[in-house]
């Protein structure tokens, strides 16, 4: 009796994980059919999910057009340098702050959670004009440190508020600056913390677009605008379609697989934190 | 222990000297510290702060000051601004565009923290018991929210095609009509709801599981051994002790949904018509297309003060529940 009780419940948990993890897994496979089927079978009714003859051209339609290289290259600088300069003043930041105890100070950090992108683009896009820098990729950088910066001051002062303090007393005692102590002993127990921050800063740099649509000219287009023209352009063709937005967020796809534990940690304290 | 509490309190003397003098002294204090450290000047944490301090002041506090500036004056981009008050504010209940776009973005907001919410905490009462491959699946699960939301878009938009799209084709394998989905205006908000659901639910799942991670498991047991079904546990033991956890969750998801704008702008672009034009939207219509910058200003001062007074709201609520049973349900 309670045995089948027991072969009830795996089974119930069988069906309640299925239930919860297929609308993503087979949005992804859906996603990943249309970007390889010719415009015969995804314009056929009812879909066809896997097609007899698979269309890779529509990657290589996409990867060989001509601006692909230039709007990859500019993701890879803007998101590359925004978070690079975040990591450099953001984790100085985050163990300042977490050893001041400066809580008020994060009161900032929490505005900038709050604010739609959408406001800061207002005045700095008047600023960025006047500067004459518009036409540029530097807009972007600097922009787009509205997003990285607050993800890495936040996610820093809380891994250091975790760091014992012990090691860093007894290295003050030995006479270590401060500036020693945080590089020798407190940069390294972070590190992983600054992975954490790292991998988080870097997906939502990738991802951003209401930046780009505004910032962005014909040549300074970051991969998620340029895939969101050519849904205006192309709208009939879904095969290249596809495969351009599957291209664009395969990065972010693979890091999430693979850094899940981190992304998961980043999140969780990073949301609990931000309420 | 004795070391550690001298250094504690000369960190605790330094600190008042601080509050009275300014950033750039404290800088050179620290400086001097770090050049000869046995003539013992406490040194200062002001150096690690200051290079952000300056990139936020640039790109954070800058904007604020200079928006609510620009909200005092009539200035569309290329002519000169002339300060005109709050007229900008005044103009705004008279609009009606953006009434109308304060009752899209309430009705989708409302949607896209219920739905996520009840979805959300349903996956997190699953990953919480242990089953193999936990960590993959829960990585597979939580793609949606970090997927690029352009990306997402441009295949959701292929899904809801009328003709064409899977979604009308599933519909019709349990028997319903096809829909229009964002291409009618009645569907549309509801439509879009189902995307930033589909989007956001993860991280609902993943707040709520760290509540039920924090639930000691005694009560569990207990329960078992009086016979208690899941859903009895679930109701009676879970939903109180992960109550504050579904009131942050809900906070979050409520500031993003109002925030939303790469799905909707992506999908519909506040299409058809104006049905799904949310203020977020509104707002990029005013700034970017008709460059109207002095009264895009005070829509954003007053969308944020929206924000806050639901966040504000929501937390109003948490301490009200509080008080009736001790952080049980509604």
């Amino acid at each position: 009796m309670s045995r089948l009780r027991q072969l009830a419940g795996k089974i119930g948990l069988t069906f309640a994980i299925l239930a919860v993890v297929s609308p993503a897994v087979l949005f992804f496979l859906w996603m990943l059919s249309l970007s390889v089927k010719f415009e015969v079978d995804n314009a056929s009714y009812p879909p066809i999910f896997i097609p007899e003859h698979f269309n890779w051209g529509n990657y290589s339609a996409v990867i060989d057009s001509r601006r692909f290289s230039t709007y990859f290259a500019n993701s890879l600088i803007v998101t590359g340098a925004a978070t690079a300069f975040a990591l450099l003043v953001g984790v100085p930041a985050g163990y300042g702050l977490a050893r001041m105890r400066a809580h008020k100070a994060a009161a900032v950090i929490l505005i900038a959670r709050i604010t739609p992108g959408l406001s800061y683009l207002i005045p700095l896009f008047l600023l960025f004009q006047w500067l004459g820098l518009l036409g540029t990729l530097w807009p972007q950088i600097i922009i787009h440190l509205v997003v990285t910066v607050p993800i890495v001051i936040w996610i820093m002062i809380g891994y250091f508020e975790t760091t014992p303090l012990e090691l860093e007393e007894s290295a003050m005692i030995d006479g270590a600056t401060r500036w020693q102590i945080f590089r020798y002993v407190a940069l390294p127990i972070a590190r992983p913390g600054i992975a954490v921050a790292f991998i988080l800063a870097v997906i939502f740099s990738w991802n951003n677009f209401v930046f780009g649509i505004v910032l962005a000219g014909r040549e300074t287009r970051t991969l998620p605008v340029a895939v969101y023209n050519m849904i205006s352009y192309d709208q009939l063709s879904w095969g290249p379609l596809a495969a351009a937005a599957l291209i664009v967020t395969l990065p972010v796809l693979l890091l999430t697989v693979f850094a899940q534990r981190q992304i998961v940690a980043g999140l969780t304290a990073g949301a609990v934190k931000g309420g | 222990m004795t070391f550690a509490s001298r250094i504690r309190g000369r960190v605790g003397s330094e600190r008042q000297i601080h509050s009275t003098s300014s950033i750039e002294s404290a800088a050179a204090q620290a400086d001097a510290a770090m050049q000869e450290s046995d003539g013992w000047k406490p040194p200062s944490y002001w150096p690690f702060v200051l290079p952000a301090l300056i990139v936020v002041l640039a790109v954070i506090i800058f904007p604020w000051a200079y928006t609510i500036w620009m909200s005092l004056h009539e200035w569309k981009v290329g002519a000169p601004p002339s300060f005109i008050g709050l007229s900008n504010y005044i103009r705004l209940p008279s609009d009606v565009r953006f009434i109308e776009s304060v009752w899209h973005t309430l009705v989708y907001s409302a949607l896209s923290v219920a739905l996520p919410l009840v979805f959300g905490t349903f996956a997190a009462v699953v990953f919480h018991t242990k089953f193999p491959m936990r960590g993959f699946l829960r990585g597979l699960f939580i793609l949606p929210m970090m997927a690029t939301p352009v990306a997402i878009a441009l295949v959701w938009t292929m899904m809801f095609h009328p003709q064409l799209g899977i979604l009308n084709y599933l519909l019709s394998l349990v028997g319903l009509p096809p829909q229009l989905w964002v291409f009618h205006p009645a569907t549309v908000i509801p439509s879009l709801v189902l995307v930033e659901t589909w989007q956001w639910t993860p991280l609902i799942m993943l707040i709520v599981l760290g509540g039920l991670a924090a639930i000691p498991a005694e009560p569990y047991e207990s329960a078992m051994i009086d016979g208690a079904t899941r859903w009895q546990t679930f109701r009676y033991i879970s939903l109180p002790l992960i109550t504050p956890f579904l009131f942050i969750a809900s906070m979050i998801r409520m500031i993003d949904a109002v925030k939303s704008f790469d799905i909707i702008f992506a999908i519909t672009q506040g299409g058809p018509g104006s049905a799904s034009e949310t203020i977020n939207l509104y707002l990029y219509s005013v700034a970017f297309v008709y460059y109207d910058v002095g009264y895009a200003s005070a829509i954003v001062v007053v969308f944020f003060a929206l924000i806050v007074a639901l966040a504000g709201a929501l937390l109003w609520l948490r301490q009200s529940t509080h008080w009736n049973d001790g952080g049980g349900s509604r």
